[in-house]
């Protein structure tokens, strides 16, 4: 897998996306960390919260948008997608507001996508040693994927469930018209692989969460990895718009 | 004419009017009324014509042949919910587009504001 290689960041574009609910105390830390280190667009995409996550990301700098409601992180996620795709931007970078991800690993996420190495680049907490601990039915969750990944699309992932990414323009259009709602890391395997993109994994360090609920709680996990498969296996076959 | 064949004429009758009735006063769009009509109209057809029905039953093995009429009802229904299963997923999308649209014109509009000037300043 991917070396650890400092990386001379280039200006202008590249966005960095973050998708929020209910993270007002959070975000501001987040979007401040990732302007200060980088010299890239941070857009904060405001998924309906109802508290002042909207406010606190504008504060801190960054472009917000704001979904007129809740719509769930794979309609969040390609709002910015859709704005990335209309301005312009060559490579989108997407991390949680939560502070579950490192902002300073954002760059070596980025790497092979500007580098050109691959279309996509995703943060995996599993390899080399990253210290994340997860609950026993997320675990499994997490075997489960990557069986099905590999077994569907050959590729050869250790974290399929991982919301840290970069992708590059090519990506960012068809994700514009093509994205899944509700849990869309998994199924962005099985797209990639309609498209035959190169995707690649580098090693990135994931905490648990400093604030809020995870998306996927124990007694969703069942429900979670019934729907994920179910439109994983579907979207082996889905016609692409 | 037997009194089930009655009230399963006069059901039919009446929610082929009565969706008839919702079309021309605008409360329901043509494209989800085909099937409600297209439904009412099978039940009506067998209702009247018994000889059909009995002959279809008999053909298929159902051994009384009103019951042949609730499967044609349930099928209809199936039918008809499949479409509705159908319509909330197309609305979904559209909600889902909406939303997006809104999210990034709110964003263009908010940056013309902030502009030395904004709307005014032409």
């Amino acid at each position: 897998m991917e070396q650890e290689v400092p990386v001379a960041p280039e200006a202008g574009r590249v966005l960095v996306v973050i998708p929020a609910y209910r993270e007002e105390k959070t975000i501001g830390a987040v979007v401040s960390a990732a302007r200060a280190q980088y010299p890239y667009d941070v857009l904060v995409v405001n998924d309906g919260s109802p508290d002042g996550t909207s406010g606190a990301a504008r504060t801190a700098g960054a472009i917000v948008l704001d979904l007129p409601f809740n719509l769930g992180i794979g309609g969040a996620v390609q709002s910015a997608f859709l704005y990335a795709r209309d301005r312009g931007y060559d490579a989108v970078v997407r991390i949680d507001g939560d502070g579950q991800h490192e902002v300073e690993d954002i760059g070596k996420v980025l790497e092979p996508v500007i580098d050109g190495r691959a279309d996509a680049c995703i943060g995996s907490r599993f390899l080399g040693y990253t210290g994340y601990r997860g609950s026993i039915p997320r675990i499994f969750g997490i075997h489960h994927f990557r069986w099905l990944v590999n077994l569907f699309t050959g590729y050869r992932v250790t974290d399929p469930t991982s919301g840290f990414f970069a992708i590059n323009r090519r990506l960012v259009e068809f994700y514009s018209a093509n994205y899944p709602s509700d849990y869309p890391e998994v199924d962005a395997y099985i797209l990639m692989h309609r498209l035959n993109a190169r995707a690649v994994e580098v090693p990135v360090r994931m905490y648990a969460r400093a604030e809020g609920k995870s998306s996927i709680t124990t007694f969703k996990a069942v429900y979670y990895m019934v729907k994920v498969t179910l439109s994983f296996l579907i979207n082996c076959i889905r016609s692409l718009g | 004419m037997s009194r089930v064949a009655l009230i399963s004429i006069g059901a039919s009758v009446a929610l082929f009017l009565y969706i008839l009735e919702m079309v021309r006063r605008r409360k329901l769009r043509e494209e989800y009324s085909i099937l409600w009509l297209s439904g009412s109209l099978v039940i009506l057809v067998l209702s009247v014509k018994q000889e059909w029905l009995g002959r279809i039953s008999q053909a298929i093995g159902i051994a009384y042949p009103p019951s042949f009429l609730f499967l044609v009802g349930i099928l209809f229904i199936l039918l008809i919910l499949i479409h509705f299963s159908i319509a909330i997923s197309k609305l979904h999308n559209m909600n889902k587009k909406m939303a997006q649209e809104m999210a990034l014109m709110e964003n263009a509009v908010r940056k013309i504001e902030e502009k030395p000037g904004g709307f005014t300043g032409t």
